[in-house]
């Protein structure tokens, strides 16, 4: 029974470091950026997949991460600086801005999941690294699951201090509370904007990475882990980065214990949980 | 002289209009079966664009829950198809939906702006994942078949909702309640204290705008013979309404429909010959009319033949 719970618990914190990158990602894209970006998951889709191609040819995942994480973050910075700036400075209000920039983004997920298809095939994907069995507490887990989680913890305490501790992270701070002051004390706004947008889209690349080492991947798997994203940036407080590093750990101990008692429900439950939080208390578990 | 002109513009508008109306209503008669069957797409299309914007057209509560409606019907459809004549079927199909609008509207009245949007795609979602578990577990079938009905009869019926549901969201939008969802989507605040209801409202016209939907889901649900939880409740059928309504331009009330009826022809053409580049250039047209078209195709014709207008004015 012990080996149990502990067995399920695990699984549930292998899964929420996972949960935990993809959501501060987002909270970065939606907090600071105010994109509620559901293109997010084509980013982890596309940092799973260029791994898998990088694979083929022989390249290490682990190396893969100074490859994928840099392509996303140009990818997503370039997108800002082009397609939101242009939007943010043309909407009336800041509340159009999310709503013109949310179906912008739908745009993007059309645009980056399709040209994935074509160049990859819609064909599940997958490859063998670190699959050994490591004996936790009595527990098995592959290594990769572990590898996984210590760098999804790695780059999310990494990324913290550079909030916490440097100038530029200081000013994301600040654009974070209130953009438009920010710009008149002088930071440079739509610099520090479109830098949000690339982090949290090199974190996407990086959890995609991760996510292709544990699971089999594929080109259409981006809209499941938006979906599941949006909810732990809800439950995390929207716009609060640690909030959704700990609603990344519970929800991953939550579709771990759903899925232990009833496999099927397990998605359904996220979603349960989800309308609830939105409608008993929308500002999540940190939110002001 | 103004006032006769006004008068026998408006007389030719109504000419054209019953004269589309009586070509539209005989196409069976004279048409192909393929011309039948590609228009009764584009009406689902333009049915869906037009019941969406009745409620989030003048609110702005962008609203992605049309899926969960029209799954709603084309379910009824599957289940009641055997069972009642095909009339009352789509009347079930289109209550069923009006009564999960009306619990919806109720329960998300506190959320605001984006939160709504995203309530309202959970709930496709909650939808599919139940109701697939459901399928799975209790009854052990994934899919279901839906009784066939012949593509004439779908035409008509078809062609019937829509006619309708253009009549009232026409009389709605002349209407009061036109004008004050008009004023809740400017201010709400300032609306509720004009003595606007705007619970009541908000509630009652999303709820009309998803009786329409879940109608054409239940007439619609005949021509795919097989459905499963991950056909009816395709988060696709969420996004095209809001895509073609702003393709077209929500600021006039015939730009939806222009912008659905181009939309819907297009995939037609496209989507058989190249799946992959038809979805690549769906989203590019997304992002385009966004950044590029605020006021939608019709909205572009506007801002030119003015242009052209004040040119003529400027140079007589």
């Amino acid at each position: 029974m012990v080996v149990k719970i502990l067995d399920v618990v695990i699984a549930g914190l292998l899964l929420g470091g996972l949960y935990a990158l993809i959501a501060m990602g987002l909270s970065l894209q939606y907090g600071v950026a105010r994109v509620l970006n559901i293109s997010h998951g084509e980013f982890i889709m596309v940092g799973a997949l260029a791994t898998w191609a990088l694979f083929r040819i022989g390249v290490n995942p682990l190396v893969s991460l100074t490859i994928c994480g840099p392509v996303t973050f140009v990818i997503g910075y370039l997108l800002y600086r082009t397609l939101f700036t242009r939007l943010r400075t043309s909407s009336a209000s800041i509340g159009a801005y999310e709503g013109s920039s949310m179906l912008a983004s739908f745009g993007l997920l059309f645009i980056i999941q399709n040209i994935a298809l074509i160049a990859w095939g819609s064909e599940i994907r997958g490859y063998t690294y670190l699959s050994f069995p490591v004996n936790v507490g009595g527990a098995l887990f592959a290594a990769n699951r572990l590898v996984a989680l210590v760098f999804a913890l790695a780059i999310g305490i990494v990324f913290y201090l550079f909030l916490v501790r440097t100038r530029l992270g200081k000013a994301i701070r600040a654009a974070a509370q209130d953009a438009t002051t920010a710009g008149l004390m002088g930071v440079n706004i739509d610099q520090v904007l479109a830098l949000c947008f690339g982090f949290g889209a090199l974190m996407a690349g990086f959890a995609g990475l991760l996510i292709s080492m544990c699971y089999p991947v594929h080109a259409t798997m981006g809209l499941e882990y938006t979906i599941i994203t949006i909810i732990v940036v809800v439950l995390g407080g929207l716009g609060s980065i640690p909030g959704s590093f700990i609603g990344g750990f519970i929800l991953g101990l939550i579709g771990s214990i759903v899925t232990y008692i009833e496999p099927g429900l397990s998605l359904a439950a996220y979603y349960v949980l989800f309308m609830l939080l939105l409608l008993v208390r929308p500002t999540g578990i940190l939110g002001k | 002289m103004n006032n006769t002109r006004f008068t026998s513009t408006r007389l030719f508008l109504l000419g054209l209009l019953s004269l589309i109306f009586v070509l539209l209503a005989l196409l069976p008669l004279y048409g192909t079966a393929y011309t039948v069957i590609l228009l009764t797409a584009i009406f689902m299309y333009i049915a869906m664009t037009v019941s969406w914007v009745i409620f989030s057209g003048p609110t702005g509560y962008i609203s992605l829950a049309p899926a969960a409606f029209f799954g709603v019907g084309i379910y009824t459809s599957a289940i009641l198809g055997k069972a009642l004549p095909l009339f009352l079927v789509i009347c079930v199909g289109a209550l069923a939906s009006f009564c999960l609008a009306l619990l919806v509207g109720a329960l998300t009245l506190r959320l605001k702006g984006i939160y709504f949007s995203i309530f309202t795609f959970g709930l496709v979602l909650l939808i599919q994942q139940l109701l697939l578990w459901y399928e799975v577990r209790i009854t052990h079938t994934r899919g279901r078949f839906v009784i066939v009905v012949d593509n004439t009869t779908i035409y008509f019926v078809m062609f019937a909702i829509l006619v309708v549901l253009v009549l009232t969201a026409y009389f709605i939008r002349r209407s009061k309640f036109g004008l004050a969802l008009q004023s809740i989507g400017e201010d709400e605040e300032a609306s509720a204290h004009t003595g606007i209801n705007v619970t009541v409202l908000k509630t009652m016209m999303f709820a009309v705008s998803a009786l329409f939907i879940g109608a054409t889901g239940a007439i619609m649900a005949t021509r795919w013979t097989y459905i499963d939880p991950y056909i009816a409740f395709n988060p696709l059928f969420s996004f095209m309404p809001v895509l073609m309504a702003i393709f077209g331009g929500i600021g006039q009330f015939y730009g939806p429909i222009v912008g659905a009826a181009i939309f819907a022809y297009l995939e037609e053409l496209l989507i058989t010959r190249f799946p992959y580049y038809y979805m690549l250039i769906f989203g590019i047209i997304l992002v385009v009319a966004i950044l590029y078209l605020p006021g939608g195709v019709v909205g572009l014709v506007q801002k030119l033949r003015k242009r052209d207008l004040g040119e003529r004015h400027a140079n007589p």
